[in-house]
C-alpha cells in the first residue's frame, strides 16, 4: 500500500496543498489571513522540500504581483488568500486576464465586508470572485465541497488556468477549508495533468500574431529566447499595446469569448434526485452539505425534493439550470449570503420556474432543519 | 541611432512615445549600454516596468519585457527572479511609480537583498497624467494637485533603499550618462538588490510649471546641482542645499535572497528528513 491509498484524514486546506503540489506547482506566493493561512504554511515547509519556492510577500498585492511574474517565467504558480486579501488582489487578478496569465488564486470564505468574522463561515464572494476586477473580463471559478474534492478541483483549477491561459479562482468556504475528513488521494499518475500551450516554432521566431484565431493562443515564456512583451494595456495579437478600436474590439471579444459559456459544465453540476423533485434545493459548498441532508429528511417524510450543487459556479452552469427550471422544478436556492447566486438562478429560470431562497449570514452555517423548515415553507 | 545599441531595440516600435526633450530616452541609451558592456545575452535579460511614462520603455526593448501594474514591478520581478534566478532583471521605475504606491514593495525587495537591478526615472512628478505632485517633488514646487508648491518634504529615495538594506545605492542624472551606465553596470554585477536614482526632466509637466526653462537648461540645471559624493563629504549642510549627491552612494554585503533559497533547495533535497 502506498501512501496515496491509505485513507488519510485531511484538512480540506491540506487537500489543497496536496492537489496543488500533484498538480505541478512550483511556485506559491502569499499573505497570512484566516481562514487561507494553513495553505501557506504547509507549503512553507513542503514547496522548498519538492524543489519549488514558497514566498511570504508583504501583502496580496504583492503576492499576486510575484505570482503572475513567476507563471510568465512558466512556473505554475499559485496563492491563497481570504476576503479581504482577495478585494487587494483584484488588481492582480485582472492583469493576469488581460495579459492571459495561467495561475490560481485561492480564496478561502470569510464572513465580510471588510474584516467582518476572520473565523466565521460565508459565502459572500461569489459576486466579487466573478466582477471582483474592473472591466468585462471571463473568469472561471470552481467551489468544492468537501475535503476529497478540495483535491480533485485544485488539480481541475490548474489545468483550467493552463488550458484557458487564464488565472482561476478555487472558491472555498471556511467549513470545507477547515473541516477533517477521511481521504484517499488517487496515485499522481491517475491524474490528468494540463501543461499550457507553448510555441512550437524554435526561439526567436515566435509571432503571437500567427495564432491570432485560435481563442488561446501559445505562450512564450521568459528565459525561452522569444523576447516577448506582456502589457496589461489593450493589445493586439503580438502583444504590443494598440488603442485602435478595430484592434481592441476584436481582440476584447476574443478574450471575453475564449472561455465558453458552455464551460460552466466542464466540470457538470451534481444533480441528485432531481428527476422527480418538485423542489431543487440548489447549494455549494459546505451548504450543499447541509442541503444534502435536508433532502434525505424531505424524502423520508414523503416531500420530492432533489439537490442541484453547481461545482463551476462561474461560468453559470446554465444548462443543468434552465433544463431543470423548462421541466417545472421549483428552486429553494440556500447559500451563506443574501442571494447573490440566486439572483443567477433566477436569471436563467427567466420566469419559467418559482425561484426561492434561504438566505443568511450570521457567521454560522445554515442548518438541515432549517432548510427542511424552509422546504415546509414553500412545499 | 548608435550601431553598438541599436540590436537592443525592437526599432519597429520607435519612434518613442516621449514628448520633445524628455530625459527618458537618454536614461534608457544609459541602461541599454550597460547591458551591452555587462555583455549579457539578450534572451536571459528581463526588463519589468510599472506604469507612467518611463514605463514605456519596456516595450522598445529587444528582450522579455513586462509592463507590469503601477507600483508593482518589483513584486513582479520578485517572482520573475525567485522562479528563473539564471535571468538578469532589470527594473524600471518612475518616481510615483516607485516611492508612492509601489514604496512598500521597494523597501521589502531592499530588505530581502534579492538580486534585481532597479533603475528609478525620477522626473520629480506624475508626467503621464499630467503634473501631478509625488513624493519626489521637492517641496515647494508646483504640480497641478499642488498650484502653490507642495507642502509635504521629498523623499531622498537613495536613503530610503539603503536604510531598508539594499546593497548598492547609486544617483545619476541623465546629464550624466556616463555615470548612470557606470552605476548600473555596478548595480548588475551587485549580487542583491542594487537601486539606482536618475534625475531626469521633464520640460512638459514640470520644468514648464516650475519655470526651468528649456530641455537644455534643465540639463544644466542637474549639470549645475550636482555635486559627487566625495566632493559632498566635505561639505556642510548649507553648501548642499539644493544640491544633488550623484555617484554610488552606498555598498555593503548581505546574504541575497534567491541564492538563499537555493541554498535551502539543496539543503532539504540532501538533508532530508526534517520536514517529513
Amino acid at each position: 500500500m502506498t501512501e496515496y491509498t491509505q485513507p488519510r484524514l485531511m484538512q480540506g486546506n491540506e487537500a489543497c496543498v496536496e492537489g496543488a503540489l500533484a498538480a505541478g506547482l512550483n511556485f506559491f506566493a502569499g499573505y497570512p489571513i484566516t481562514p487561507s493561512t494553513e495553505i501557506a504554511e504547509s507549503l512553507a515547509g513542503r514547496l522548498p522540500k519538492a524543489g519549488g519556492v514558497f514566498m511570504q510577500m508583504e501583502d496580496e498585492i504583492a503576492s499576486i504581483s510575484a505570482v503572475i511574474g513567476a507563471s510568465l517565467t512558466g512556473a505554475k504558480a499559485m496563492t491563497a488568500t481570504s476576503g479581504p486579501g482577495f478585494s487587494l488582489m483584484q488588481e492582480g487578478l485582472g492583469y493576469g486576464v488581460m495579459a492571459e496569465v495561467p495561475c490560481v488564486l485561492v480564496n478561502v470564505q470569510r464572513l465580510g465586508p471588510s474584516t467582518g468574522i476572520a473565523t466565521a463561515p460565508a459565502q459572500g464572494d461569489v459576486m466579487q470572485s466573478r466582477w471582483g476586477t474592473h472591466g468585462d473580463h471571463p473568469v472561471i471559478v470552481i467551489t468544492p465541497s468537501s475535503v476529497a474534492e478540495v483535491y480533485t478541483l485544485t488539480v481541475q483549477a490548474f489545468n483550467l488556468a493552463e488550458r484557458y491561459r487564464t488565472p482561476v479562482i478555487l472558491l472555498m468556504d471556511e467549513v470545507v477549508a477547515h473541516m477533517r475528513e477521511s481521504v484517499v488521494l488517487p496515485e499522481p499518475g491517475q491524474l490528468q495533468i494540463v501543461n499550457r500551450p507553448r510555441p512550437e516554432t524554435p526561439p526567436g521566431v515566435y509571432n503571437p500574431a500567427e495564432h491570432a484565431g485560435r481563442p488561446v493562443r501559445p505562450m512564450a515564456c521568459f528565459g525561452d529566447g522569444y523576447r516577448v512583451h506582456v502589457t496589461g494595456l489593450a493589445h493586439d495579437a503580438t502583444g504590443f499595446a494598440t488603442s485602435r478600436p478595430e484592434v481592441v474590439n476584436v481582440e476584447m471579444t476574443r478574450l471575453n469569448e475564449k472561455i465558453p459559456a458552455t464551460a460552466g459544465e466542464i466540470i457538470p453540476p451534481e444533480k441528485i434526485c432531481c428527476d422527480d423533485a418538485d423542489i431543487v434545493l440548489t447549494a455549494f459548498g459546505g451548504t450543499a452539505r447541509a442541503a444534502m441532508r435536508a433532502m434525505r429528511l424531505a424524502r423520508r417524510d414523503g416531500l420530492k425534493v432533489g439537490l442541484l450543487r453547481p461545482v463551476v459556479l462561474w461560468p453559470v452552469p446554465e444548462r443543468a439550470i434552465a433544463g431543470l427550471a423548462a421541466a417545472g422544478k421549483r428552486f429553494l436556492v440556500v447559500e451563506m449570503n443574501f442571494g447573490q447566486y440566486g439572483r443567477e438562478i433566477e436569471r436563467v429560470a427567466a420566469g419559467r420556474a418559482a425561484v426561492y431562497g434561504l438566505y443568511r449570514v450570521s457567521g454560522e452555517l445554515i442548518t438541515p432543519a432549517e432548510i427542511l423548515g424552509r422546504i415546509r415553507e414553500v412545499a | 541611432m548608435l550601431p553598438e545599441i541599436e540590436g537592443f531595440f525592437r526599432t519597429d516600435k520607435l519612434p518613442h512615445m516621449w514628448c520633445p526633450g524628455c530625459g527618458n530616452g537618454i536614461v534608457l541609451h544609459g541602461l541599454v549600454k550597460a547591458i551591452a558592456e555587462l555583455g549579457l545575452d539578450k534572451n536571459k535579460v528581463t526588463i519589468v516596468s510599472g506604469i507612467g511614462c518611463s514605463a514605456r520603455a519596456a516595450a522598445y526593448l529587444d528582450f522579455d519585457t513586462v509592463h507590469t501594474t503601477h507600483g508593482r514591478a518589483l513584486a513582479f520581478a520578485t517572482g520573475i527572479k525567485l522562479a528563473r534566478p539564471e535571468l538578469n532583471v532589470f527594473v524600471l521605475m518612475g518616481d510615483g511609480d516607485c516611492s508612492a504606491i509601489g514604496g512598500n514593495h521597494l523597501i521589502h525587495a531592499a530588505r530581502r537583498n534579492i538580486d534585481l537591478t532597479a533603475l528609478v526615472f525620477n522626473n520629480s512628478i506624475y508626467g503621464m497624467t499630467g503634473g501631478q505632485a509625488s513624493p519626489m517633488t521637492p517641496s515647494g514646487k508646483r504640480a497641478t494637485t499642488a498650484p502653490t508648491g507642495t507642502l509635504e518634504r521629498s523623499f531622498d529615495l537613495c536613503e530610503l533603499a539603503r536604510a531598508a538594506g539594499a546593497t548598492m545605492v547609486g544617483r545619476a542624472t541623465a546629464f550624466h550618462t556616463r555615470l548612470l551606465t557606470g552605476l548600473l553596470v555596478k548595480g548588475h554585477r551587485n549580487k542583491g538588490f542594487s537601486l539606482v536614482e536618475v534625475i531626469t526632466q521633464c520640460p512638459t509637466a514640470y520644468g514648464r510649471r516650475n519655470k526651468m526653462g528649456q530641455p537644455a537648461d534643465m540639463l544644466r540645471w542637474q549639470k549645475e546641482h550636482a555635486v559627487d559624493i566625495k566632493a559632498a563629504r566635505n561639505m556642510d549642510s548649507g553648501q548642499l542645499q539644493d544640491k544633488i549627491i550623484i555617484g554610488e552612494l552606498h555598498r555593503s554585503t548581505a546574504p541575497e535572497l534567491t541564492t538563499r533559497y537555493r541554498q535551502l533547495i539543496q539543503e532539504l533535497r540532501e538533508g532530508g528528513g526534517f520536514l517529513d
